[in-house]
């Protein structure tokens, strides 16, 4: 970008205050990410001479991780995670990609009874007790699925994906169809591929909702081997709790409590760290085309 | 358009059935999971007018079945529980209380973004930014205790440097201010990406015309900047309206053990802690159907009134 001639300059107060606010936005949001890393890969010695949490770092020891990562309810969690955020991102992605599709042409059958059976629900929320009665009803306490299956669908995810294949040229179906293909083959053949940036933003917003899942499992897990790792990191770090670790670190010092804690916040921070940066600079695109279209 | 209606309407059922049903297929697995986990639910919301029993029959539905209807008695217990409007004197001033504090908030940051001259600096900026809005609550108030909490790194700093730390994570006078910061840190970047966009689609003609008639920065952002924003402005706030009796669940279910239920205690962790945890279920449904009774109102009342000024709102007048 270029300043336009008509613009005046900007003035140095103007820039200094400017340029030092940023700074410290930026600071606020990376500091407290930066001390968890430092902290997590900090020896003893260094946390003892600190006084608790690590700025500065000194060496990197390995320890916290090598005990998360061995067995006990930290690793056991993160399995619990990864399979939750694998599966229901994938559920999800049909279940919202089919629906979207179904419901981008008005005027085929249903299409306007069925389409506002999925808006009304912006309209009208259930609440928390009704929920928790048919969630536990259907059997689903103590299963995966009701960390999946009542959320499968978000119709703002919907609204987004359906926004977009209306905006896709209708020129592109016609010739298919009259080459005798099917509305699945076109969808799987034809609007998908064009899809890219919409699923991937979609499916960035779903996966990031599974990994984050954690009041659905505080109602509906109680079995400690199925929770996924916000809830024992709840457990763990707000409540205060230690996790059972695995025996294999009999006979070696333990890394300090407040390392492995740290190890914990950062292995669940890592992923979305990981992901976001690449689906980044389609959120502008996808969202706001929703929002406008929706 | 009324010809292809009537062309439309023209093609008989079963012909549009025999062209149409493969959609009718593609929707089939969403309309079934809105009807059972969504549709249902609403419509189990009449335990709120029951002395329900979880334990009579051997399924829910027969418990629902079964238990005796006993008209608004639900509602008549739960207004005359004085934590119920402790709770709801929490969750009104805390939506006001942010509608003043945070919302302003991401207008001003997409106005200091959008003025970044260059991209690398301005993309950097909005990555670090967006970032914690993707981050459960767990983990947001989990960097708050490790940062401002009695353990925390503000604390240890300070009493090395021999001051006595303020409670921050515990203190329930200032706990509006801390769930507000939260919520600031969580989602101001993320809050960004709607006026960005809004910012970019004013005409730039508009800025140029003002600045030859001599105003200058500050005339500009208040005659063409902001009646630009306008409708997304009104837009957002209309949702806040509705949204009014919800403040972040997770977050305050998380801290309320830490500041007591005094300050902590909003509508829907008073619906958790008087229906999930003591099996009270009538009653809490009742306080759910309050909460989702007032707001579908209030967004309807916030609509009528955006249309009032000549505003789109959330949907169209028809």
């Amino acid at each position: 970008m270029t300043r336009p001639v008509w613009e005046e300059p900007p003035s140095v107060a103007g820039q200094v205050a400017k340029g030092s606010m940023l700074t410290a936005v930026v600071l606020v949001v990376l500091v407290p990410l930066w001390v968890a890393l430092v902290t997590s890969l900090s020896s003893r010695e260094t946390i003892n001479a600190a006084g608790g949490l690590v700025l500065v770092p000194r060496g990197i020891d390995v320890s916290a991780y090598r005990i998360i990562f061995s067995g006990g309810q930290i690793s056991q969690a993160l399995w619990v995670s990864v399979l939750v955020t694998v599966a229901g991102s994938a559920v999800s992605l049909l279940v919202t990609v089919l629906a979207a599709y179904g419901l981008s042409r008005p005027g085929s059958v249903g299409h306007r009874g069925l389409l506002f059976l999925f808006l009304l629900t912006f309209l009208v929320h259930p609440g928390l007790v009704p929920s928790y009665l048919v969630v536990t009803g259907v059997g689903l306490k103590d299963s995966l699925w009701a960390l999946i299956l009542p959320s499968a669908l978000n119709v703002f995810n919907f609204v987004v994906v359906r926004a977009f294949f209306q905006n896709l040229p209708t020129e592109l179906f016609d010739s298919a169809r009259v080459d005798g293909a099917g509305e699945f083959r076109i969808l799987w053949r034809i609007v998908l591929p064009l899809s890219k940036a919409v699923v991937a933003v979609v499916g960035l917003f779903y996966a990031v909702g599974y990994w984050n899942v954690w009041f659905s499992a505080l109602l509906y897990i109680d079995d400690n081997e199925k929770f996924p790792i916000q809830r024992v990191l709840q457990t763990f770090i707000l409540a205060g709790q230690t996790p059972q670790t695995s025996g294999t670190a009999v006979g070696t010092a333990l890394p300090p409590t407040l390392a492995i804690k740290m190890a914990v916040v950062v292995v669940t921070v890592a992923p979305i760290a990981a992901v976001y940066p690449f689906v980044q600079r389609h959120f502008t695109r996808g969202v706001i085309l929703g929002a406008v279209k929706g | 358009m009324t010809g292809g209606r009537r062309a439309r309407r023209r093609v008989p059922l079963r012909a549009r059935l025999r062209r149409d049903w493969p959609l009718l297929v593609m929707v089939l697995p969403g309309a079934l999971l809105l009807l059972v986990f969504h549709y249902v639910p609403v419509l189990g919301n009449v335990v709120a007018f029951q002395d329900y029993n979880p334990y009579r029959g051997d399924s829910a539905l027969q418990a629902l079945l079964g238990s005796p209807f006993i008209g608004l008695d639900n509602f008549r217990a739960l207004f005359a529980t004085p934590a119920f409007w402790d709770a709801l004197r929490n969750t009104l001033s805390i939506t006001a209380f942010q509608l003043v504090f945070f919302f302003p908030l991401p207008i001003a940051l997409a106005l200091v973004l959008d003025s970044i001259m260059s991209r690398r600096v301005r993309t950097f900026v909005q990555t670090v930014v967006y970032l914690p809005h993707f981050f459960s609550w767990v983990l947001v108030v989990t960097f708050f205790v490790q940062m401002l909490g009695g353990a925390g790194l503000l604390a240890q700093e300070l009493r090395q440097a021999g001051i006595d730390p303020p409670e921050i994570m515990t203190n329930p006078d200032t706990f509006i201010l801390l769930v507000t910061a939260e919520v600031v840190w969580k989602d101001v970047g993320w809050g960004t990406i709607v006026f960005l966009a809004a910012l970019s689609t004013i005409d730039p003609h508009l800025y140029e015309a003002a600045a030859a008639d001599g105003a200058g920065r500050w005339r500009r952002l208040w005659h063409v900047t902001l009646p630009g924003l306008r409708p997304v402005i009104v837009l957002l706030l209309i949702l806040r309206l509705g949204d009014a009796l919800s403040v972040g669940f997770e977050q305050f279910l998380l801290q309320r053990e830490a500041v007591g239920r005094q300050a902590a205690e909003v509508l829907d962790t008073f619906v958790y802690y008087h229906a999930i945890t003591t099996g009270d279920y009538g009653f809490g449904a009742a306080a759910g159907l309050f909460k989702a009774a007032v707001g579908l109102v209030l967004i309807l009342l916030a609509n009528k009134v955006a249309h009032l000024f000549g505003e789109r709102g959330v949907y169209a007048r028809s």
